[in-house]
């Protein structure tokens, strides 16, 4: 247009690109490992409904708003909704995944710490949205 | 130029009036109005969060309400109809053209806006400015749920007959001594982001309809009870919504490529590049939308495909921001209030793509995703650069306008305070987001952390409220007692070689 040269903006975008480049493979690469399940994780059937959330172990054991977990065990949350959309959150450990009615979705993770840490819903569902929240208690079996 | 209301008019002429000018002056006022009205709301939601438990809401209910109507009313009710304002001003002078290329239809646009706004704020609806089945099916309250569907009908109506209008006035009106290439930065704007409404509003559009028949029980197709998917409304909303902030952002973009040349008395660094930018991002565009669905459960293929593509779209915003510092880069800059908001625009715009970035990341996202890291980002967005460019513009047109001058010191002061509120209320959100806290809640429990950054964001809020006071006070005062304005060069800028498009409107 107006006869300056259009070197900088190419080296510009250049930077711009390879940096986008670099985010893009670095979140492929690691999205890619932490989405791999370990063989033995045991299944905790979640269950989201206006305005709580159930677990159910293996073994059959039911426990609402709280649920009880042992440190260093890795588990596979498979998490469904009764009624609306709900999203299951544990944010401690990055654990957020959608309960949506009519589909299980599943995350896993495996509790670093023993302790306790907060669950919450992070999708709109109405009325108690806000005070849908649970605790996670990690213990300690093998100390 | 040719907008100045030369003589007062009785405020009935300019409502039955078809000519371009004065539909945008509707379009202005009413943007404006509906910009106060929604910013007060926010206010009434950060007192309300300002300390946990009960402040001045008495239920959550209201307080669903409130945020819903707040988002509702500043994206489809303000954003939108300023942007068409400007355009309706701009675009035929701009292509040198009498009017738009159907003044009736133009207003009949305009004129679907105001019901569309009562609709939305008689009912107050609940479920968010995005109504997800199948919460939005089988729990919100109606009426006011339904009310919202139909405004939103109305609006989206509205819009894509407003961007025929744009299509048709630059393609088939342009002056043919005008080639398209030469045509100014902002009518491209308004050509892109038109073309993107016309191609992505449709499947939202759809939607809607099979939102109001699944809430009638006619049928099904959000709700697995009767066979359906809630996921399914996701995709057709973002696909919808993602390009939906390009329509948005791409005016407020133009309104700068305005400003910068002018107060940098320098022509703009390159006009190719800016016509580049914008046309890769209306094509870009739709190939990000399920970004906002990673939680969703999507499988890792789709996670990646939508990554690759919101990332891909980065490039393009980064070119206009290149090209207005190097616009500015040694010119000869006058600071006055209008390019003040653009510069505090872009170093915003700047910040929220970054953010940006980090949410497209497929793994950050379950950090950040529908926490207040989003609300952060996306206002970065649209109070940060869209408004800000937006008011930086109503600054700049105001003596074309009115005749008038604005107070310039006191824009000044508007400038500084909502910068600095801007800054205080939305970077915390993003800290916010990181230290866990969901958006879309009425009370929260008093971790210390999330009580000291709700006080801060409460604060800044009230600093942009006082900003907008004296903002409102401005335009009033200024345009009923302002000193007359120099309608040749209203900045003092020198010279006309600084407004390229101001070549006489051959039919005036
Ligand atoms: C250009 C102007 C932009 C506007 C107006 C904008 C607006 C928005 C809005 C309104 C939302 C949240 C919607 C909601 O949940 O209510 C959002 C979320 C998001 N934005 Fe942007 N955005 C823009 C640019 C970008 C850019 C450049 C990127 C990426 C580089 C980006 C990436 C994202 C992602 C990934 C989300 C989803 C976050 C989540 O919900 O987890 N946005 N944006
Ligand atoms: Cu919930
Ligand atoms: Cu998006």
């Amino acid at each position: 247009m107006s006869g300056h040269s259009s070197w900088p903006e190419w080296v510009y975008i250049g930077v711009v690109v390879a940096l986008l480049c670099y985010v893009g493979a670095e979140a492929w690469n690691i999205e890619r490992i932490v989405e791999h399940v370990p063989a033995d994780a045991e299944i905790i059937k979640v269950t989201g409904q206006q305005w709580l959330w159930t677990f159910e172990h293996e073994d059959g054991t039911k426990e609402i708003g709280e649920l009880h977990l042992e440190k260093g065990k890795a588990y596979k949350f498979e998490i469904t909704s009764k009624d609306v959309i709900h999203s299951f959150n544990i944010h401690d450990y990055v654990v957020l995944l959608d309960a949506v009615p009519g589909r299980v979705n599943t995350v896993w993770f495996s509790p670093t710490e023993a302790g306790e840490y907060d669950i919450q819903c992070r999708e709109y569902c109405g009325l108690i949205h806000y005070n849908m929240r649970g605790t996670l208690i990690v213990e300690d079996k093998g100390a | 130029m040719v907008l100045e209301l030369h003589k007062p008019r009785p405020i009935w002429q300019i409502m039955f009036s078809t000519h371009h000018t004065d539909v945008g002056l509707l379009y202005l006022i009413t943007s404006l109005a509906f910009m106060f009205m929604g910013g007060a709301l926010a206010l009434i939601l950060r007192l309300e969060l300002f300390a946990p438990g009960t402040q001045v809401i008495a239920d959550s209910m209201t307080y669903n309400r409130i945020f819903t109507v707040h988002g509702t009313t500043l994206i489809f009710l303000f954003i939108l109809p300023s942007a068409s304002a400007f355009g309706n001003y701009l675009v035929p002078i701009m292509v040198r053209y009498k009017d738009m290329a159907y003044p009736k239809l133009n207003a009949i646009a305009f004129w679907m806006i105001p019901p569309a706004g009562a609709l939305i704020w008689l009912g107050f609806a609940d479920f968010t400015w995005y109504a997800y089945p199948t919460y939005s099916v089988i729990s919100a309250p109606g009426p006011a749920a339904d009310m919202w569907i139909f405004g939103l009908k109305i609006l989206g109506v509205s819009s894509i007959l407003g961007s025929i209008n744009f299509i048709v006035t630059i393609m088939k009106c342009k002056h043919p001594d005008l080639p398209l290439s030469k045509m100014p930065l902002l009518a491209w704007a308004y050509l892109t982001s038109s073309l993107i409404t016309v191609v992505a509003v449709p499947t939202f559009a759809a939607a809607l309809l099979m939102l109001l028949t699944d809430r009638l029980g006619a049928s099904g197709f959000f709700n697995p009870l009767m066979g359906g998917d809630p996921i399914a409304y996701q995709h057709l909303f973002w696909f919808t919504f993602h390009p939906e902030v390009y329509i948005l952002v791409i005016p407020a973009i133009g309104f700068m490529y305005e400003i910068f040349p002018r107060f940098s008395r320098k022509p703009i660094f390159s006009h190719g590049s800016g016509v580049t930018a914008f046309v890769l991002l209306a094509l870009v565009g739709f190939a990000s939308w399920a970004h906002h669905m990673y939680a969703t459960g999507m499988s890792f293929t789709e996670k990646t495909v939508f990554m690759v593509g919101t990332l891909a779209a980065v490039p393009a915003s980064a070119m206009h921001t290149f090209n207005f510092l190097a616009t500015m880069w040694g010119g000869r800059i006058k600071f006055a209030t209008p390019i003040m908001w653009a510069v505090g625009g872009i170093a915003l715009f700047f910040s929220a793509g970054a953010g940006g970035v980090v949410n497209s990341a497929m793994p950050l996202d379950f950090i950040t995703h529908d926490s207040y890291w989003v609300v952060g980002h996306f206002h970065l967005f649209v109070m940060g650069t869209i408004l800000f460019g937006t008011v930086g513009f109503v600054y700049y047109m105001f003596p074309y306008i009115t005749g008038r001058m604005y107070n310039e010191m006191w824009g000044k002061v508007h400038f500084i305070l909502s910068f600095v509120g801007t800054v205080m209320v939305f970077f915390t959100q993003h800290i916010l987001g990181l230290f866990g806290m969901p958006r879309r809640i009425y009370d929260y429990p008093p971790i210390p952390e999330w009580v000291q950054m709700n006080i801060i964001i409460s604060i800044g809020a009230f600093i942009i409220g006082i900003s907008m006071a004296i903002f409102l006070a401005n335009l009033i005062y200024s345009s009923a007692k302002g000193k007359p304005a120099d309608m040749d060069d209203p900045f003092g800028l020198g010279g006309k070689y600084y407004y390229p498009y101001q070549a006489k409107n051959p039919h005036h």
